[in-house]
């Protein structure tokens, strides 16, 4: 099939992609962006482990056609970095606090819990659970997982507070 | 003291960051894709193909049916291989099998250049079988005049073994005896792990390399060359990071058939990676077991005698076969070794999804219908339910007269303390006494004892090889496998301990290749601490006395008066600094009157074995008529020996919390009862826990030091899952007073049990 051109931003910079229309925005990252953060654990919208942000909304990337991304802003794992390697702080807590076993799930988990630590929002417990509820873990048992991605979102609040 | 730290995982940054390399990370782009063609009837035979339109297809390279495919069988189970005969596992799958055994067998394969392409040709395949009647059941597998699914076991009972212990006949004649009876049914589950099961495999010279996600390298490597009737040297198989397994992955998947694939395209890179759906349908799945239990118990409180016939419905093929049930009438007898006991067990092969390994290996099993029977028996007896429990259980200086293991250390009495304080035990047992009511609740407990390693039962071997680097750092190359359980991380810590060096100083190599990792069998049981461990602390004495060695010669000192502190050279005695690790190193390797490539390579093997115990505390509330149990309170206490790492501890705790309460509440395979078909074969319909089912989860350990431990510990990463299911229904039985002896207990099996014990009109 003849591929078509995509122009996208990804991770802050403008890429360009000629692609077969049937692919999907997972492909495009993995296969020609190199960028294999992005996980497949089912490839129909399931598991979450290929979860990317995109115009700040978290999606499955493999069930998002990648002819849509004309003109998005797309951020996946790697996007956190800086370029000297330096992580995050979710990445950090992550580490931290133990919610790494296999790894598999955790660039999409990470990826998922982005709106909610970038929030001004308060967030209990169980509303973190509720917006990482399509990310699959079988390793963890999420418990680290949330202590993470709350751990992080009060630091950050906190921080934007000071500011 | 590293050891008993709980310091972040060795490979927590690569994962976070994304630079983590797993299989399908590393293949070449231009790979060839292979998919499988499963079949769509359970039971029959291959009579033809049609491939005419399916070679159609743009960019298909090659098809290959069962009748291309060597004429050979060959066993997959991810066991050491026996040179006994008798205990060799059973061969008895091809590459690609022309009489199909289960709806979803392997009957070809499609080589294309893309993975749209072979899909699209795998529509195109027409087969032509011959069809017989599904066997679903081991009841109907058993039956007289049953066709046979392999003609090798004309009555499809793949093994059957028994055992007794003292007298049964004589030991129920006692007078006074209470006898309680009961069955008990456990489901078919998956893993689940995250990243499914999948491979790559090339040629180079002659040689096939498979980079698989696998548990176990060099038994995989093994089994390929028995697949393909060649050299073990001929074949290299590489594992890097992967995304879990549970034991699945302690099985050849993918691999001896990706081997194959790349050898008939010329030895070009082919992928061969299986969707979710066939990860659940055409891997491997938990054994259902049936369990049929009489004991016989004493006023006081004790067993007099019991015994168990268990049947284990192993599906299509061998695989593990026979090893899980064995393993769990040994475990009923293990548990309680009080009084006469006798076990029967039968694994027999039906036209279901074949059943291998998974995490604690056919102890979730007995421990959910044995834990379930001990509160039965303690119901219908009166006794406390406690109580009876630590009268009768496993405790120091028991050595089972079967396998000769012996406990050589327990701190269960006190685990089931802390798990009676954690949710307020005799308390909550007084306040749930006869509820009336929609909503009631209750709490649970169960116990369990599991095996550490699979020693005397098979070779328990391991090698590590440490090479001193120039800047004084060591690298550690290893057979044991990490799997996501932090089997890196404690072994880091384990060489640091022992070596004297910082952890920053010790790089342990993730990644296996059978042609450079020196032999160990690889994840599996709860061996790797224990066994593995073993050859760490080993290799790593070995390394430090080199290194004192050679600085006793820069020093001109007697080794024997130096040792290793914080990457420096001390005195062993005084602990005065004489020299960084970083200059022993330098000098031994540059040095122009006495270079020295400082290494070390030893094999442990291991001939010991102890119990890891524990168990679960939970409180639960049931809604009667929405059929529903929500968890308020669950603890695990583990006596695991000392604890190497807290942080990674407490991830298998809750690892295996999680899968436990999913085995008790919510999985199960669905199987069609006509045809045999998987009807919830995806992370939809499979009730896999999500976040939002995970209750808080409670943990402690209880860390006597255990002496046959290379560094006191003992089995951890399986035995989380075992006592959980019990613990539920357990807590429902109290809540409700009706007992429900299968698991899951979704809502369509509470409201069939509510309903007979009148709960629901
Ligand atoms: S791979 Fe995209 S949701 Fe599972
Ligand atoms: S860490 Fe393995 S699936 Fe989450």
């Amino acid at each position: 099939m003849k591929k078509q051109l995509v122009t996208c931003t990804i991770n802050g910079k403008v890429r360009e992609n000629y692609i077969d229309p049937r692919a999907s925005l997972s492909d495009l990252l993995r296969g020609e962006e190199h960028l294999h953060s992005i996980k497949h654990g089912c490839d129909v919208g399931e598991c979450g482990a290929c979860t990317v942000v995109i115009d700040g909304e978290t999606y499955n990337s493999c069930i998002y056609m990648a002819i849509w991304a004309e003109g998005k802003n797309i951020t996946t794992l790697e996007g956190l970095s800086t370029l000297d390697g330096t992580i995050s702080d979710i990445q950090q807590a992550f580490i931290d606090e133990g919610a790494i076993q296999c790894g598999f799930c955790t660039p999409g988990f990470i990826m998922s819990s982005l709106p909610i630590i970038e929030s001004d929002e308060e967030f209990t417990r169980d509303e973190i659970k509720k917006q990482v509820s399509g990310n699959f873990c079988r390793c963890t048992g999420y418990d680290t997982i949330v202590t993470a991605i709350e751990k992080t979102h009060n630091k950050r609040k906190a921080e934007r507070a000071k500011k | 003291m590293i050891v008993g730290k709980a310091v972040n995982r060795v490979d927590a940054e690569a994962k976070a960051s994304g630079t983590a390399k797993y299989v399908a990370d590393l293949v070449d782009r231009n790979a060839l894709v292979a998919k499988v063609l499963h079949s769509t009837i359970a039971n029959g035979t291959v009579l033809s193909f049609d491939l005419d339109e399916a070679y159609k297809v743009p960019g298909v390279v090659k098809i290959v049916t069962c009748f291309d495919v060597p004429d050979k069988q060959f066993p997959t189970p991810g066991h050491p291989w026996s040179t006994h005969k008798a205990h060799q596992d059973i061969s008895d799958r091809k590459l690609l099998n022309t009489r199909v055994r289960f709806y979803g067998d392997d009957i070809a394969a499609v080589i294309a250049e893309d993975e749209i392409a072979a899909t699209r040709a795998l529509k195109l395949i027409k087969v032509e079988y011959e069809e017989y009647e599904p066997i679903l059941t081991y009841e109907d597998a058993m039956k007289d005049g049953a066709m046979a699914i392999h003609e090798e076991k004309p009555n499809n009972v793949v093994v059957h073994s028994d055992y007794e212990m003292g007298n049964f006949d004589e030991a129920i004649k006692e007078e006074g005896l209470i006898k309680v009876e009961g069955t008990y049914e456990t489901p078919i589950v998956s893993h689940c792990h995250i990243e499914n099961a999948g491979s790559y495999a090339y040629m180079e010279s002659g040689r096939i390399i498979v980079v698989s996600s696998t548990q176990i390298p060099h038994i995989i490597r093994r089994v390929i060359s028995q697949a393909l009737d060649c050299g073990m040297g001929k074949i290299r198989v590489i594992k890097p990071y992967i995304g879990g397994g549970f034991g699945n992955k302690q099985d050849a998947l993918t691999e001896p058939l990706n081997a194959f694939l790349t050898s008939v395209v010329g030895g070009r890179c082919v992928k061969l990676f299986y969707t979710r759906e066939e990860t659940f349908v055409c891997t491997r799945t938990r054994h259902a077991m049936k369990f049929f239990i009489e004991s016989y118990v004493r006023k006081d409180g004790t067993f007099a005698a019991r015994k168990i016939k268990a049947y284990s419905t192993q599906g299509a093929y061998a695989s593990h076969a026979h090893a899980l049930v064995a393993n769990a009438v040994n475990g009923f007898r293990m548990m309680y070794p009080v009084g006469a006991i006798k076990g029967d067990a039968y694994t027999v092969y039906t036209n279901l999804p074949t059943a291998g390994a998974m995490r604690a290996y056919g102890i979730p099993q007995i421990g959910f219908a044995l834990e379930a029977h001990v509160d039965d028996i303690c119901q219908k007896a009166g006794f406390d339910k406690v109580q009876f429990r630590r009268d009768n259980m496993m405790q120091v200086g028991f050595v089972d007269p079967f396998t000769t293991i012996a406990c050589h250390s327990s701190g269960l009495d006190e685990c089931i303390t802390r798990g009676k304080e954690y949710v307020n035990w005799d308390q909550k047992i007084e306040e749930y006494k006869n509820q009336t009511g929609d909503i009631r609740r209750g709490v649970g407990m169960a116990v369990f004892c599991y095996k550490t390693g699979v020693y005397p039962i098979a070779l328990e071997t391991s090698a590590v090889r440490m090479v001193l680097n120039q800047d004084g750092s060591t690298q550690v190359q290893m057979g044991a496998t990490e799997i996501g359980q932090g089997a890196d991380t404690v072994f880091s810590q384990m060489a640091a301990e022992t070596l004297g060096f910082t952890l920053d100083k010790v790089n342990l190599i993730s990644t296996q290749d059978t042609d450079v990792t020196p032999y160990d069998t690889g994840a599996y049981a709860s061996r790797q601490t224990y066994v593995s461990g073993m050859a760490v602390k080993k290799t790593a004495l070995s390394l430090k006395k080199k290194i004192c060695e050679f600085a006793g010669y820069m020093l001109n000192r007697d080794p024997s008066d130096l040792d290793i502190e914080d990457n420096n050279i001390v005195h062993v005695g005084t602990r005065e600094k004489y020299l960084t690790t970083e200059e022993v190193a330098m000098e031994a390797c540059y040095s122009l009157e006495n270079s020295n490539h400082i290494s070390a390579e030893e094999t442990h093997h291991c001939s010991d074995n102890t119990y890891a115990l524990g168990c679960c505390f939970a409180e639960v509330e049931v809604d009667i008529p929405m059929c529903s149990v929500k968890i308020l309170k669950i603890i695990n206490v583990h006596d695991s020996g000392k604890i190497i790492n807290p942080q990674t501890a407490r991830g298998q705790v809750h690892g295996g919390m999680s899968m436990g309460i999913g085995y008790g509440l919510y999985e199960r395979l669905i199987i069609d009862p006509k045809t045999g078909k998987t009807n919830n074969d995806n992370l939809l319909d499979y009730k896999l826990m999500t976040v939002l089912d995970t209750p808080d989860l409670g943990y402690d350990f209880v860390e006597p030091e255990d002496p046959s431990g290379p560094y006191g510990n003992k089995a951890l990463g399986e035995p989380p899952v075992i006592p959980v299911a019990p613990a539920l229904r357990n807590a429902v039985y109290n809540a409700t007073g009706v007992a429900v002896n299968a698991i899951p207990l979704h809502p369509q099996r509470l409201f069939e049990e509510f309903s007979k014990a009148g709960l629901i009109k």
